[in-house]
């Protein structure tokens, strides 16, 4: 198998078009599945009650708003480093959903805050660092967008992607390397101390949320090829049949 | 080397000197960066004590009184080793509970009554039923004696 098949715009729109339809499908039957352990049958937090039931929609966000900004980054990379073009459409296509994660993380996050902390936002760490994600994300976007050649802009975007990884260990880190009001890991390699319902469900609205993000960036990441190769004789042969 | 392996290195070059610089940032900005000081680094007045700052540790069992005609509460700040007596007027969030983490903002006064303007209730990393938690309870299980979310003793 040649694995650079793939790797060109013009099999790509056509492979994107036919996975996007089965991780809809998936991400739909995981979340209704997730929101069905979570909301009716794990059961209630010793401590928060009832309010607890947010980190099933808070904490997949906050994952993949950290995943897919290291994928971004990643697709950066190779396009910095192997001058690809479907990397750059990639990243674009993931930034989005990446910034939207990330702005729910923190919304959600916000509203769990004020109950159970007392305020809706506090500048410690992991908070702060969360919401500088969320401007590498608009920073990403506007810089992609900023140039009249696109592939000057995929590049740009591409630099900053790469060097705001640094901003992820921080995040992740954040609640041990200081004193924060955001609690410590309930998960980490080690194991977990949550209660194994409420795990289960966590982890399923996790698996949920990777699906949505696949499936929604290869439907964008369809829109930007047909955008970028509109010149291209498949194209025009696509978009008329 | 080929342009790509040489553009490969600058990258990983970039990104390692990128991250040196920012982890030294961090570590120079560490004393401004920490949300709360625990009662023994303001016991070691480690704490800016001429300025508002936050405290950060347990309420001592059994320290919580409430004035019975007003909002006004006390009670004590502990991370084990010293005590800090807090005073407050206000209304304190839901999880605010004898034994469990708590972060007030405030400020020092010379009699070494830390008067809060604000109290916020720290949560720990523990999820499990109130069956659960009782059940820890009864066999002693340290989980239901919280040390803190971890974060007690770290200067």
């Amino acid at each position: 198998m040649n694995w650079f098949y793939y790797a060109s715009p013009a099999t790509f729109y056509g492979l994107a078009g036919r996975l996007a339809p089965y991780f809809f499908l998936l991400a739909a039957v995981l979340t209704g599945w997730g929101l069905y352990l979570g909301m009716l049958v794990a059961p209630t937090d010793a401590q928060q009650g009832e309010v607890y039931r947010v980190i099933y929609i808070h904490v997949p966000a906050a994952w993949m708003s950290m995943f897919l900004y290291f994928i971004m980054a990643c697709y950066g990379a190779l396009t910095l480093i192997f001058n690809t073009r479907l990397s750059g459409m990639m990243a674009r296509a993931i930034a989005p959903t990446g910034a939207m994660f990330t702005f729910i993380a923190l919304w959600t996050g916000a509203f769990w805050g004020k109950p159970t902390w007392g305020a809706y936002w506090v500048w410690d760490a992991r908070l702060t660092s969360e919401l500088v994600l969320l401007f590498l994300y608009f920073g990403f976007i506007a810089l992609a967008n900023a140039f009249e050649d696109p592939r000057r802009g995929d590049r740009a975007a591409a630099l900053l992607a790469v060097i705001g990884v640094v901003n992820l260990p921080i995040i992740y880190f954040s609640v041990k390397w200081w004193n924060t009001l955001h609690q410590g890991a309930s998960v980490s390699f080690k194991g977990t101390s949550m209660h194994v319902t409420m795990f289960t469900a966590m982890l399923v609205m996790s698996a949920a949320a990777w699906m949505y993000a696949i499936a929604v960036t290869l439907v964008r990441v369809r829109s930007i090829i047909l955008e970028r190769e509109r010149r291209a004789q498949w194209v025009r042969e696509a978009v008329k049949a | 080397m080929k342009p790509r392996t040489r553009r490969a290195v600058a990258i990983a070059a970039g990104v390692a000197i990128v991250g040196v610089a920012v982890g030294l940032v961090l570590k120079a900005f560490q004393s401004n960066l920490v949300f709360f000081f625990t009662p023994t680094q303001v016991a070691g007045k480690q704490a800016p004590l001429d300025r508002n700052f936050r405290i950060g540790g347990l309420v001592e069992e059994g320290s919580v009184k409430r004035q019975a005609d007003a909002l006004r509460v006390n009670f004590k700040v502990t991370d084990g080793a010293q005590t800090i007596p807090v005073t407050y007027i206000g209304i304190l969030p839901d999880l605010f509970k004898e034994g469990k983490g708590v972060v007030a903002e405030g400020k020092l006064g010379a009699d070494g009554l830390f008067t809060a303007s604000q109290v916020l209730a720290k949560h720990d990393e523990n999820y499990m039923p109130p069956e659960a938690a009782e059940a820890l309870k009864q066999a002693g299980h340290p989980m239901a004696k919280e040390k803190f979310a971890g974060q007690g003793g770290k200067p």
